[in-house]
């Protein structure tokens, strides 16, 4: 393109790339850079203070047996499968009663932001004192209220009650903004189908599945694959909530105190290498999803 | 509840509305009351730990570790917020979040702004690209990249530092800054850079002149969802300040809860702390939701 007279495209071009470059500097100097090294140093046995030399892959085949890794692992996916269909189908009807016409709609709509603006260490500890054993929220409506158990429950006792605990703050904090994604793809399908298909008399059902669902699709793919990125990262709530825990530690706990804690450096980036592996198999899989689905 | 669905504003219309309410049938009235008890319950799952978490900071402390619980306060207290304001750590931490998250606000708008209007308003080749790699970064998993910014900050001597955290949040504030204002320099009208073209306006004319006033609406947006993701950021402030005058409020706050034992969690502190920090968030979110539900969906939907 250097080679062409300075006609307007060129120039625009060029106009171009200079408005890029700071930005793109930035993000050589505080994430290329680090992403490179970080693959470079799972090949050694590098810690923080000490030596490092070349041990090849010597921190893989070591991770092969990790169970606590591999428990971290399961942890992470199952908060992840588990909190994303969660909000998914929660979204969508908070989208379809929102998207309804009724009086106090704009206020509603306005509320599905409150627990966005809240910072998730917050959104975490609110819950930890409204699930505490004895004197939390919870268990005085379930016990002393509804009495649907008859004894206080431990919301963090065993491993599935502090997933599924842990879930419901992810959940409540996080469907919003599907529920938010899922509204902007209603408002752009056109009233007229609907009320096309309602005339020829399909039923509600019938037409949520034929035309509303299909017409969400992208919308629903966009707000999926955003929170399942989330979630396998997830960080925050499982830290405040139960700290260093074996249990309930996720792959980002387990990468943070190879790496803060114990200064493994070398093993700690190897760790991040393979969650990003697995990450990306996420991403392939939404998008193969999405291309066999426009097929 | 779809038959409701292009159903006119109550306000504009409200005798037909009245006689069309009266032409309701025992079915249709049972569907509107499971509606309406629809909402009342989303409305309750979204508020309710709000109230519990301002209900908690204006009990005193018998109330609150009280059983069973009483669900609105019988003795009103200012104690906990009083303690929390008077709590230099906590007042230092609110300060570092604002330096934090003010400096790279700025940052990310500066250089994002211009690299958003070369992405969605110039031709070039290798635009698409360019989109593909800032929507990669933006989803990129910062912990993947934990210890090697540890290495880069302690060469640097940034470690434990407020510029520290200015810098790698850049990391995943900047593609986001520049995601969602591409999509708000996408969607502005292209007659009136042709005009300033014509006019003999240069493309920087162009740009700060026309196109940045035009955008301003998007760069608030995006500049709130900025300090929001700024303000929440907990691995890196963690990871990276060491001493406890440099911690941001979500370490600040996660810290208060962790010292104590379990049956020693000052509840009532940590909530005022917590409704200290949330309610300006929360109003200004409230003020602003147009825009911030325009940049929290433009720059997905639309992308």
């Amino acid at each position: 393109m250097s080679a062409k007279p300075l006609d307007l495209g060129g120039r625009q071009a060029r106009l171009a790339w200079l408005l890029m470059a700071p930005s793109m500097a930035v993000i050589a100097v505080v994430a290329l850079y680090p992403a490179v090294t970080t693959v470079y140093r799972s090949f050694t046995n590098d810690t923080f203070g000490g030596g490092s030399s070349w041990i090849g892959l010597d921190n893989y085949a070591k991770l092969l047996h990790d169970t606590a890794f591999r428990s971290a692992t399961w942890v992470t996916i199952e908060f992840t499968v588990f909190t994303v269909t969660v909000e998914a189908v929660l979204g969508m009807i908070l989208a379809l009663t929102l998207h309804t016409a009724f009086a106090g709609r704009g206020v509603m709509r306005a509320l599905l932001l409150v627990p966005f603006a809240i910072i998730n260490v917050i959104s975490a500890s609110i819950w930890k004192l409204m699930f505490n054993q004895s004197y939390g929220v919870f268990n005085d409506l379930l016990v002393d209220k509804l009495h649907l158990a008859s004894q206080p429950i431990d919301f963090f006792g065993t491993r599935t009650m502090a997933l599924l605990s842990v879930s419901a703050i992810d959940v409540w904090k996080t469907t919003p903004f599907v529920a938010l994604l899922l509204l902007a793809g209603l408002q752009s399908i056109p009233a007229d189908t609907l009320e096309a298909a309602q005339v020829d008399g399909a039923g509600a059902v019938r037409r949520f599945f034929s035309i509303t669902l299909p017409q969400l699709r992208p919308a629903l793919l966009v707000a999926v694959v955003f929170r399942t990125l989330d979630a396998l990262r997830v960080f925050d709530v499982f830290f405040v909530l139960f700290g260093a825990r074996a249990d309930t530690t996720t792959m980002s706990i387990y990468i943070e105190q190879n790496i803060v804690d114990f200064g493994k450096a070398g093993y700690g980036s190897a760790i991040s290498v393979v969650t990003m592996l697995i990450i990306a198999v996420f991403v392939a899989f939404y998008v193969s999803l999405n291309a066999r689905a426009s097929r | 509840m779809t038959d409701t669905l292009r159903r006119p504003a109550a306000t504009t219309r409200t005798p037909s509305l009245r006689s069309r309410r009266h032409r309701l049938t025992p079915a249709a009235r049972a569907r509107r009351v499971l509606f309406y008890l629809l909402v009342l319950a989303i409305a309750a799952f979204l508020l309710f730990p709000i109230y519990w978490a301002a209900k908690t900071a204006v009990a005193p402390d018998q109330e609150i570790y009280a059983t069973p619980a009483t669900y609105l306060p019988r003795h009103f207290t200012l104690q906990h917020f009083n303690n929390a304001l008077s709590d230099p750590r906590f007042l230092r931490s609110i300060v570092n979040s604002l330096i934090v998250g003010a400096s790279v606000t700025a940052i990310a708008l500066l250089l994002g702004a211009f690299a958003a209007y070369a992405l969605g308003r110039l031709a070039f080749r290798g635009r698409s690209l360019m989109r593909y790699v800032i929507l990669a970064m933006s989803i990129f998993p910062q912990i993947a990249i934990l210890g090697s910014l540890y290495k880069l900050l302690t060469a640097t001597h940034l470690y434990n530092t407020l510029p520290a955290l200015v810098g790698t949040y850049l990391i995943f504030i900047l593609p986001f800054t520049v995601w969602t204002m591409t999509s708000f320099f996408q969607q502005l009208p292209k007659e009136l850079e042709e005009a300033a073209y014509i006019d003999g306006a240069s493309a920087m004319q162009t740009f700060w002149r026309v196109m940045m006033p035009l955008a301003a609406p998007g760069l608030a947006a995006t500049a709130i969802l900025a300090v929001i993701a700024a303000w929440n950021e907990y691995l890196f402030a963690l990871s990276f300040e060491s001493d406890s005058s440099n911690w941001t409020v979500p370490v600040m706050i996660s810290n208060v809860g962790a010292q104590s034992s379990a049956y020693t969690i000052p509840w009532g502190d940590e909530m005022a702390a917590s409704l200290v920090v949330m309610i300006p968030v929360i109003a200004l979110v409230l003020v602003l939701q147009r825009w911030i539900v325009a940049g929290l969906t433009g720059g997905s939907v639309k992308g």
